[in-house]
């Protein structure tokens, strides 16, 4: 049986209490001096203990930051951020260097994951699923590094593969998102705090699904954490992120970049839940998640997945995309934006031909409620030599209720005559009948509302692994309460 | 205690008046029908006691066993044993059949307090009541009534009536649309779920369900009001002379 049983169940027992992940954990914590200034930077980077090279990185990204812009062309709108009104690192007290085991974590941070139902113990070993916690801007704990290690596979916080496997990261750090690329993307590389890496060897396929859970608690403070896959030849990785955070009055920023490279033959699947603090019903507070993630299909026949379910963020501008660089090689994007109240998502994904016989896929879904605006937008583009490429991409937007906004805007570039590129689009809203005849068969209206949207993101929720589907599917359910009636 | 008591029913649909005073009563064990012309009121008075928003009762009462049904949403009312079976029943793209049937279940039976149903006491009951209406088990796994022929949507309709167990169902011109084979099994499936503790209101344009359901009580519906009442004869009649004969008479 499906997992939608659950969900619904569990969106009743869940009703009223909104934002469920919105509680802060009384913690001392270490901050940098409010403010971003290169002080700060280097503060951060020795604070991480790291070698000068990362130092150098971080400080020609702030430079270049300087004199950069923020991006305007997205359909959202804010006021102003005062960039020099936050604080760019904030760690538990307790633990200025990792703890060796589990047992020194501090018990109230293992108590916050379970809170958020993150079984950190080893127990998990038994659903096959290894986490890194990434709790304001340190990494807590990685658990099942042994059988990893076994397979040869790296996860670790990027922090430490800075100063354990540097060769690795100086190869492929900024290699899919230049220090340069966009104004939140550089801001990240100056600052970035920690984030996962992981690096699958040839051949290998992850015996587990990897995981990270993002939590900002500490007030005023942004977090700016950064991935780093790498799937080598030929193999294989799962990995999912979730996110939460407090409910607070300010808005805080969120801006992570993810970089995945995947070379001949090897295969990523990425997929996240992101259920940031959305801001309450008249839009007070809520993160600000600006985020670059990118992959790149270096290889022959490599392949990217990405799956996204974002639930949560007062804003929302987020592009998960692809470069498919090698022949063959197949970029996908899978995606379920949900907005209500006065959150804004303008997101979407790009797929870059470069290869010959590359194909991409994308399935967006978009729910908007309430006042809340929500766009895709998308980039297809067929470079001159990409023979053969083949696109498909539909997009389906639902709307709830008079106020909503549902924006396509999708960019379509053929520069091979090879190429097929296939676009659908269709916008609808929840009949009346539909959930007349829902309630009339004894759902309660929340719950039939939960159980149509889930039907209409039945497509994208099937790409993610299982415990996890179970996760968002009740999320869909929750991020629209209070959308009817 | 009659199950259904329907007492000077007014009902006004965006302020316009479709039902204009209907008295009727459906005791335990009874199957009654409900025949009129198109725009006599049938599904009007189908959607009113199911409850749904924008029929508004300005006068008169439901009682069902007892109790006054017009302030109750359309799931309390469900999970209080009252079930209407759509003349167009809804497709909902990607719900899977087998995942409604049982949240729309378990949702009933949370209401009433009861213990909810797993996976495999609902998949159980649902292939049971599935095998009798003909329905193939990859039907259960496709999106509900999405793609389903008319006859398909019906005989879906007649299994969920079967899976609640409803004290009273409605069946809104469960007949329109399906050919004879299809009809014949929609009327077996129903005579099958007569019982003592159970009332059925059948709406119908045809007198042609009559042939396979035998009514206790047949209602004449024109104008918004109930014109005639009799035995299971009345339908032979109205099929024989029309309703212009009946309504004139009345």
């Amino acid at each position: 049986m499906t997992a939608a049983y659950d969900t619904s169940e569990r969106v009743a027992e869940l009703a009223g209490e909104k934002y469920k992940d919105g509680f802060v954990t009384e913690i001392e914590m270490v901050r940098a001096e409010k403010g971003l200034n290169e002080e700060v930077v280097r503060f951060i980077s020795a604070r991480k203990q790291e070698p000068e090279w990362m130092l150098e990185w971080r400080l020609s990204a702030f430079q270049r930051w300087r004199q950069m812009s923020e991006p305007k062309w997205a359909r959202v709108h804010y006021p102003p951020i005062d960039y020099q009104d936050a604080y760019y690192y904030a760690a538990p007290k307790s633990q200025p260097d990792r703890p060796a085991s589990l047992d020194d974590v501090d018990p109230k941070l293992i108590e916050t994951y379970q809170k958020l139902g993150i079984p950190l113990s080893e127990q998990k070993l038994l659903a096959g699923v290894a986490v890194d916690a990434v709790f304001d801007s340190v990494s807590v704990a990685t658990t099942f590094k042994r059988r990893l290690n076994e397979a040869g596979v790296i996860f670790c916080p990027i922090s430490e593969a800075i100063r354990d496997y540097p060769d690795l990261v100086r190869k492929y750090l900024g290699s899919v998102v230049p220090v340069t690329d966009n104004f939140f993307a550089t801001l990240n590389s100056a600052v970035f705090s920690d984030g996962s890496f992981v690096y699958v060897p040839e051949g290998v396929r992850c015996p587990m699904e990897l995981s990270t859970y993002f939590r900002i608690n500490a007030s005023e403070t942004g977090q700016f954490e950064r991935t780093l896959i790498i799937a080598d030849k030929n193999s294989y990785v799962s990995y999912l992120e979730g996110c939460t955070a407090p409910k607070r009055d300010r808005h805080q920023l969120h801006a992570a970049v993810v970089e995945l490279v995947a070379l001949d033959g090897a295969e990523i699947k990425y997929s996240t839940v992101q259920n940031w603090y959305p801001g309450d019903e008249n839009g007070r507070g809520g993160i600000y998640n600006f985020v670059t993630k990118r992959g790149d299909c270096r290889g022959r026949g490599s392949k990217i997945s990405w799956t996204q379910v974002e639930t949560g963020s007062a804003i929302t501008w987020k592009y998960p995309s692809c470069i498919l660089r090698g022949d063959d090689s197949i970029g996908e994007f899978y995606s379920i934006a949900i907005t209500n109240n006065y959150q804004q998502a303008d997101t979407g994904t790009k797929m870059l031909h470069l290869g010959r016989n590359t194909r991409s896929r994308i399935i967006s879904k978009g729910i908007s409620a309430g006042r809340a605006q929500n766009t895709y937008r998308g980039l297809v583009s067929v470079h001159a030599k990409a023979e053969n490429a083949r696109n498909h991409t539909q997009c389906d937007s639902l709307l709830i209720g008079p106020h909503c906004g549902a924006h396509t805007v999708p960019y379509i570039e053929g520069r091979n005559p090879s190429a097929k590129i296939e676009h659908e689009a269709t916008t609808s809203k929840i009949s009346d009948d539909q959930l007349f005849y829902a309630m009339a068969r004894g759902i309660p209206e929340e719950e039939a509302v939960a159980l149509i949207v889930n039907g209409f993101c039945r497509e994208v929720l099937q790409q993610l692994p299982m415990e996890f589907a179970v996760e968002a599917q009740k999320l869909v359910g929750i991020s629209l309460e209070g959308s009817v009636g | 205690m009659k199950l259904l008591e329907i007492d000077d029913l007014h009902v006004s649909v965006q302020g316009k008046e479709i039902l204009k005073g209907i008295t009727l009563s459906v005791p335990e064990g009874e199957l009654h029908a409900i025949m009129g012309p198109n725009g006599s009121g049938k599904s009007t008075l189908s959607y009113t006691l199911a409850g749904r928003e924008g029929y508004e009762v300005t006068r008169g009462q439901v009682l069902y066993r007892g109790d006054d049904l017009t302030a109750l949403s359309p799931d309390r009312r469900a999970a209080l044993g009252v079930f209407l079976a759509l003349q167009y029943p809804v497709e909902i793209p990607g719900v899977v059949t087998l995942t409604f049937l049982k949240v729309a279940l378990n949702a009933q039976r949370r209401a009433r307090g009861e213990q909810e149903f797993d996976a495999v006491q609902v998949l159980r009951s649902v292939r049971q009541n599935a095998a009798a209406l003909n329905i193939p088990e990859d039907m259960l796994k496709r999106p509900l009534n999405a793609g389903f022929s008319g006859g398909e949507k019906k005989r879906m309709e007649i299994l969920q009536m079967a899976l609640f167990e409803p004290r009273l169902a409605i069946l809104d011109e469960t007949d329109s649309g399906l050919d004879i084979d299809a009809l014949r099994l929609v009327a077996s499936g129903v005579n099958a779920q007569r019982a003592p503790d159970r009332g059925i209101l059948v709406i119908t344009h045809y007198q042609r369900l009559l042939d396979y359901i035998v009514p206790d009580r047949v209602h004449v519906l024109a104008g918004g009001r109930i014109v005639r009442s009799g035995g299971p004869d009345l339908a032979l009649e109205l099929e024989k002379s029309g309703y212009g004969a009946v309504v004139e008479v009345a």
